[in-house]
């Protein structure tokens, strides 16, 4: 189908966009990559009155799309496209999570034009980015007219669709601690076909010191209405470290601590037993890493 | 700044410049193809998922039909007719056509430019590689085997003729 009508407007600078939205509220709609907005506006899912596109912001507000370290701190502008965090030296570096992730999201085309920020504003529950911030433990730069507030990742989702955005903020970037020695990383998920949203997957921050794990930060996605913050599971493997006992007793406290609706393919207690599943793969790729 | 339901845009196509007022509600393949008659390019589904709009902006694949026309202002547009005019894909032509590597051929422009943006960015990809870079492209024709065939094949000539140059050049 093609798209409904709306205005379209392309802002320049952060101050029109602000404008616009406190002028409009929920008339306007944020156009950034448009990998997610423009296939809901083609099937008639989405009708705002107005698009404000803010994908060439960049032009005059650097810091939108860089990717770029800031003393203890990578910070990624909201328009850097999936494409840029994955290509990034500085990513692959510091953080082979978010390099590992990005090749799982979608296609090359798309990686092209959606950004970090679109996808954090989605909040698909079983969307990449959302996951890793969570596991990263990241904050989320929120800016409106009134100014700038920062938010932890694992407050910003709330449901599926559903972060802490206000209508008249935009994300503009996402900070993240850049872990130290000794912490490693990981990224494992289950797809239908290559470049489909996940089934279930989960990102993976821990602190290993030769076999024993001494912090654990595991992030699960497509298994709730938002990313999932094992706590239960990951004390488990914190305190009887990995092996199959340890894995038995996580993988229930996993069980308890997720509460996977069925999609169209896939039903709930699938969803669970892959979760469980996927726990093992990463705790062995963190151990073997 | 104007809010508007037409904007005139400027853009680069096939390495012409082009002023058109648009419709902004416009995606970019049906503007290609209605506005300036270039129906290489092809529509299917219309949200992202067939690759069959597949054209490049500045040079790097995109989906056409997940952009607006209008967010192209100042861009450079390439699309299937440009990369046929320039002899930069004649190669990868041949060898589907040699190989079979279409049957009905609506997903054949798109496959083009994936294969092509692959062969640009890694010419050394193995036959996963390729495998993984088009999963995007669907083909409810061939069974893909043609088509990866087909692909291997260039890209290993290319090389070859690459590395024979070098040589030369030595
Ligand atoms: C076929 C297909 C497969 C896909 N598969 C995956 C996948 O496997 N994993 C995955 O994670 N994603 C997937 N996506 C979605 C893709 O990652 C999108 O790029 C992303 O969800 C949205 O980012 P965008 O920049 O394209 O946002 P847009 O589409 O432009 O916007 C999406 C929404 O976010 C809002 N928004 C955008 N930027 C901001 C901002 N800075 N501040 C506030 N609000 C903002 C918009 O108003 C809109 O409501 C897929 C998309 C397609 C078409
Ligand atoms: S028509 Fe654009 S991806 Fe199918
Ligand atoms: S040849 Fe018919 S869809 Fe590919």
């Amino acid at each position: 189908m093609k798209a409904p009508p709306f205005n379209y407007t392309r802002a320049d600078h952060l101050a029109e966009v602000f404008e616009l939205l406190i002028q409009h509220g929920a008339d306007a709609k944020i156009l950034a990559g448009g990998q997610s907005l423009m296939p809901a506006l083609n099937m008639r899912l989405s009708s705002p009155a107005l698009l404000i596109d803010i994908s060439r912001l960049g032009d005059h507000a650097p810091q939108l799309t860089a990717i770029r370290l800031q003393g203890a701190c990578l910070h990624i502008g909201a328009l850097a496209t999936h494409a840029e965090v994955g290509a990034s030296p500085v990513i692959r570096k510091h953080f082979p999570l978010l390099a590992d992730a990005a090749t799982h999201i979608a296609h090359p085309p798309i990686r092209n034009r959606g950004t970090f920020g679109g996808s954090l504003a989605t909040a698909d529950p079983a969307a990449e980015w959302p996951a890793c911030c969570v596991a990263l433990d990241a904050q989320i730069v929120l800016t409106s007219k009134s100014g700038s507030r920062q938010i932890a990742a694992r407050e910003f989702f709330q449901g599926i669709y559903t972060t802490a955005l206000q209508p008249d903020e935009i994300i503009t970037e996402v900070i993240f601690p850049v872990p130290g020695e000794g912490w490693r990383q990981a990224f494992v998920e289950l797809a239908r076909r290559r470049g489909d949203y996940a089934i279930a997957g989960v990102a993976a921050l821990a602190k290993v010191d030769g076999s024993a794990i001494n912090d654990l930060h595991l992030a699960f996605l497509g298994v709730g209405d938002k990313p999932v913050l094992a706590v239960e599971t990951s004390r488990v493997f914190v305190s009887k470290g990995f092996s199959d006992s340890s894995l038995r007793d996580a993988q229930q406290a996993l069980a308890i601590e997720i509460d996977p609706a069925a999609d169209l393919y896939t039903s709930a207690a699938a969803k669970r037993h892959l979760a469980q599943v996927l726990a093992g793969r990463v705790m062995k790729q963190l151990l073997a890493a | 700044m104007d809010m508007n339901d037409i904007l005139e845009t400027t853009f680069t196509l096939n390495g012409e410049t082009v002023t058109r007022r648009v419709p902004v509600r416009q995606n970019l393949v049906d503007f290609l193809r209605e506005a300036m008659g270039l129906t290489g390019t092809h529509i299917g589904c219309e949200h992202g998922v067939c690759g069959a709009c597949t054209v490049r902006i500045n040079g790097e694949i995109v989906r056409g039909c997940l952009v607006l026309a209008v967010q192209v202002e100042g861009r450079s547009v390439e699309t299937i007719e440009g990369l046929t005019d320039s002899g930069e894909i004649a190669d990868l032509q041949q060898a589907f056509h040699t190989r079979n590597a279409l049957q009905c051929g609506f997903c054949t422009p798109g496959m083009l430019l994936t294969a092509q943006d692959l062969a640009r960015k890694s010419p050394q990809a193995s036959r996963e590689e390729i495998r993984e870079h088009i999963a995007g492209n669907l083909c409810r024709c061939t069974g893909y085997q043609a088509i990866v065939d087909a692909v291997v094949s260039v890209m290993r000539k290319r090389c070859e003729a690459a590395a024979d140059g070098n040589s030369r050049h030595d």
